[in-house]
C-alpha cells in the first residue's frame, strides 16, 4: 500500500464515521446500513494493523455496499446516506488501485484482473448513475436513470427493432458495402498508375477531412426520403478513407518479396493476390474499422434532415422534441450496441486474416 | 522545384480538372429533364447549345454548376456586409468560433486524461478500455439531446455546440497522447533511471517531448471532427445561425446553391484549419530538432 492509497482509505473511513453518527441513533430502523458502515470504518484499523489490504476485501466490500445502497435508495434515502455512498465509492476505486498495483501475481490472474477491472468500473458508473439520479430526484428530462432506460428499452423492443432495420441494415450496411467495395476496386485500378495515385491521394485525404455529412440534404433531394438517400451519404463518407488506405497499403514496398515473386515469374494478378493484398490487409482493415463507425454516424445524421417515420436518427430527433429522454437513451443504447458489435466483428475477422502481423502475434510472456 | 511541379502539382491539378469536367457533364445531364419540361411547356424550340446554357443557370438546380456556386459564394462573402445574416462570413464565423472553443477544451481535456492514464495504472486498467469502446459508438447521435438539455438549463448559443465539439475531439487526442507518452523506448527510460531522475523529470524531459508528434497527428483528426460536431450541433436549435443552419434552411426551401456554397465553405474551413495545424506542427517539430 502506498501513501496515496493509505490517505484514500483514511478518508473513506472518515466518511463512514460521518455516516455512522446518523445511523447510531437509528440502529433499529437501518440495521443493515449500520452494519455496512461499521465495515467501512474497519479501513482505519486495516491501515494500522495492515491486514486484508490486498484489495480483495475492498472489492467484495464495495460490491456488497453497492447492493445495499441500491436497495435503500428507492425509499427516501436517510441522513448519512451520501457520505456512505462516497465512502463506498472510494473503496471501489481503492480496490481497482490495489489490484492493479499488486506485484507477484501469476500471469493468469493478471489477465483475469485486466478483464474484471473495466467491467467493475462500468458497473460502478452505472451504479453511481442510478443512485444519484434516483436519490437526488433528478428529473427525467435531464437524465433518466439506467433502470428507467432499461424498462423503456424492453417495452419498446418492436420500435427499436424497426429503427435498427431501417437505419443499420438498410441504410448503413448497404452504403458501407457499396462504399468500401467500390473504393477497393477503384484503388486496385488506380494502383497501376503512379500519376493517378499522386493526384488522387491528396484529394482523397482532403475529402476525408471535410464534413461530408453536410451532403445529406442534397442526397435526400436526389434519392428521396427513404433509406436510399442515407445509403448514398454513407457511400460517399466511407469511399475516401477506404480508397486512401487501400492505395497506401498496396504501395507498401518490400523489395525482397517482390524480387522473389519476380524470380518465380509470377503474373500481375498472382503477385497482387498472393503478396500485395495480404500486405495491404492491415491498412484495409484499419479503414474498414474507421468506416464502421462513420457509416452509422452518417446514416443517423442524414435522418435529421428528413426521413420516413422510422429510423434511429428520426426517433432521436422526435423524442428529444417530446422530451422523452428515456426513449432517446434507449435508441442510444441500440446505436452503442450496434456500433461496438460491428467494430468487434471486423476486429475478429482482422485477427483471423492478419494473424501474421506483429500486433496480432502472441508474444512470450515475460 | 521542377520535381515538385511534376510529382505533386501536375497530378493533383489534372485530377481536379477531370473532376470539374465530370461535374459539368453531370450538371447538364441531371438538370436537363426539368429544363426540357419547361421548354415543352413554353413551347420553345431548343437546340443542344440552349440546353447546355440553360441547365447551368437554373435557380434551383438538382446539381448546380461549379461557377454558380462560386458566384453565389462571391455574392454572399464580398457583396454583403459581414454583420448581415445573409453573409456567409457571418455564418462561418459562428461555426468556426464554436469549433475552435470546443477543440481547445477537447485538447486540454484529452491531454489531462492521457497524462492521468499514463501516470496511474488503475486509471489505465479501468478507463482505457472504455475510451476505446466509446470510439465505436456513434456519439454524434447524442448531439441534439445535449443541445436541448442545455437549452433547458438556459444555456444556448456558443457553449452547447462547443461542448459537442469537445466531446467529439477529446477521444482522438486522449488516445493519441497516451500512445505518444508511452512512445519513448525502454533504453531511454533506463537511461533516465540511471540518472536517478524523478517521475516529474522523466515526464517533462522525456515523455512530453516524445509525445508531441503524436499530439499533432491526433489534433488534425480532432479539429476535423470538431468542425463536424459544430455543424451537427447547429441542426436541432431551429437553424438560427451557422453553416449547419445554412444547410438546414437550404434543404427546407430546396435552395441547392446555398447548400453547396455552405458545403464548400465548410470544406475550405476544414482545409485551412488543417493547413494551419500542419504549419504549426512542422515549425514545432523543427525547433525541437526533429526531421520531417
Amino acid at each position: 500500500m502506498n501513501k496515496f492509497q493509505k490517505t484514500q482509505q483514511a478518508i473513506a473511513s472518515m466518511l463512514a464515521l460521518l455516516a455512522l453518527q446518523n445511523f447510531i441513533f437509528n440502529v433499529f430502523n437501518y440495521p443493515v446500513l449500520f452494519c455496512i458502515t461499521l465495515l467501512a470504518l474497519l479501513g482505519v484499523i486495516r491501515i494500522l494493523y495492515d491486514f486484508f489490504n490486498n484489495g480483495m476485501f475492498d472489492f467484495l466490500f464495495s460490491i456488497l455496499g453497492m447492493t445495499i445502497l441500491i436497495i435503500h435508495v428507492y425509499d427516501s434515502p436517510p441522513n448519512g446516506f451520501w457520505p456512505l455512498l462516497i465512502s463506498i465509492w472510494l473503496y471501489g476505486w481503492l480496490a481497482i488501485e490495489k489490484i492493479t498495483y499488486q506485484k507477484n501475481v501469476s500471469p493468469f490472474f493478471r489477465k483475469i484482473f485486466l478483464m474484471v477491472v473495466p467491467i467493475f468500473f462500468g458497473i460502478w458508473i452505472l451504479f453511481a448513475w442510478e443512485v444519484i439520479t434516483i436519490g437526488l430526484n433528478i428529473p427525467m428530462v435531464i437524465l433518466p436513470s439506467p433502470s428507467l432506460i432499461f424498462i423503456q428499452f424492453v417495452a419498446s423492443l418492436e420500435t427499436l427493432w424497426a429503427d435498427f432495420i431501417q437505419t443499420f441494415v438498410k441504410a448503413a450496411l448497404t452504403g458501407y458495402l457499396i462504399g468500401c467495395g467500390s473504393a477497393f476496386l477503384v484503388a486496385i485500378l488506380i494502383d497501376k498508375s503512379l500519376f493517378l495515385r499522386r493526384g488522387l491521394l491528396p484529394i482523397g485525404n482532403f475529402i476525408s477531412a471535410i464534413p461530408i455529412v453536410g451532403i445529406a440534404p442534397i442526397m435526400i433531394m436526389w434519392f428521396g426520403f427513404d433509406w436510399h438517400s442515407k445509403a448514398a451519404v454513407v457511400v460517399i463518407m466511407t469511399f475516401f478513407p477506404m480508397l486512401v488506405n487501400t492505395v497506401t497499403g498496396l504501395s507498401v514496398n518490400n523489395s525482397i518479396d517482390r524480387d522473389l515473386l519476380k524470380t518465380y515469374a509470377s503474373s500481375y494478378i498472382q503477385s497482387l493476390i498472393k503478396m500485395r493484398l495480404p500486405a495491404a490487409a492491415p491498412f484495409i482493415f484499419n479503414a474498414l474499422k474507421i468506416n464502421s463507425t462513420l457509416a452509422l454516424i452518417g446514416a443517423i445524421i442524414a435522418e435529421f434532415f428528413g426521413s420516413p417515420t422510422v429510423g434511429l436518427g428520426f426517433r432521436i430527433s422526435v423524442e428529444v422534441g417530446r422530451l422523452n429522454l428515456d426513449m432517446v437513451w434507449a435508441e442510444i443504447v441500440v446505436a452503442a450496441i450496434v456500433g461496438s458489435a460491428s467494430y468487434g466483428v471486423i476486429s475478429f475477422i482482422e485477427k483471423k486474416v492478419t494473424f501474421w502481423h506483429p500486433s496480432n502475434r502472441k508474444t512470450l510472456e515475460k | 522545384m521542377i520535381n515538385y511541379f511534376k510529382n505533386r502539382f501536375l497530378p493533383i491539378l489534372s485530377i481536379v480538372i477531370i473532376i470539374f469536367a465530370i461535374w459539368y457533364i453531370f450538371t447538364i445531364y441531371l438538370n436537363s429533364s426539368i429544363q426540357i419540361d419547361t421548354y415543352e411547356r413554353q413551347k420553345i424550340d431548343w437546340e443542344f447549345s440552349d440546353l447546355v446554357k440553360d441547365t447551368m443557370s437554373q435557380k434551383k438546380p438538382l446539381l448546380p454548376a461549379p461557377h454558380q456556386i462560386v458566384s453565389e459564394m462571391y455574392k454572399t462573402i464580398f457583396m454583403i456586409k459581414i454583420t448581415s445574416k445573409k453573409s456567409l462570413i457571418f455564418h462561418s464565423y459562428i461555426t468556426l468560433s464554436s469549433t475552435l472553443l470546443g477543440f481547445a477544451f477537447g485538447t486540454i481535456l484529452g491531454i489531462i486524461l492521457a497524462i492521468s492514464i499514463v501516470e496511474n495504472k488503475a486509471m489505465d486498467a479501468s478507463l482505457m478500455p472504455w475510451i476505446i469502446a466509446s470510439q465505436t459508438i456513434p456519439i454524434l447521435a447524442i448531439a441534439p439531446m445535449i443541445i436541448i438539455i442545455l437549452n433547458a438549463f438556459g444555456l444556448s448559443g456558443l457553449l452547447p455546440k462547443a461542448l459537442i465539439s469537445t466531446y467529439l475531439s477529446f477521444f482522438p487526442i486522449a488516445v493519441g497522447m497516451v500512445k505518444g507518452l508511452r512512445s519513448p523506448e525502454i533504453s531511454y527510460l533506463d537511461l533516465m533511471y540511471t540518472y536517478n531522475s524523478s517521475r516529474l523529470n522523466v515526464f517533462w524531459k522525456l515523455r512530453l517531448p516524445s509525445s508531441v508528434p503524436y499530439l499533432f497527428a491526433s489534433m488534425k483528426v480532432a479539429i476535423a471532427i470538431s468542425l463536424v460536431g459544430a455543424i451537427v450541433g447547429e441542426l436541432p436549435t431551429g437553424a438560427v445561425a451557422g453553416l449547419g443552419a445554412r444547410l438546414l434552411t437550404g434543404s427546407y426551401f430546396g435552395l441547392t446553391i446555398q447548400i453547396w456554397s455552405a458545403l464548400v465553405m465548410a470544406a475550405i474551413l476544414a482545409g485551412t484549419l488543417i493547413f494551419i495545424l500542419n504549419f504549426i506542427s512542422r515549425m514545432t517539430l523543427k525547433s525541437m530538432g526533429g526531421q520531417e
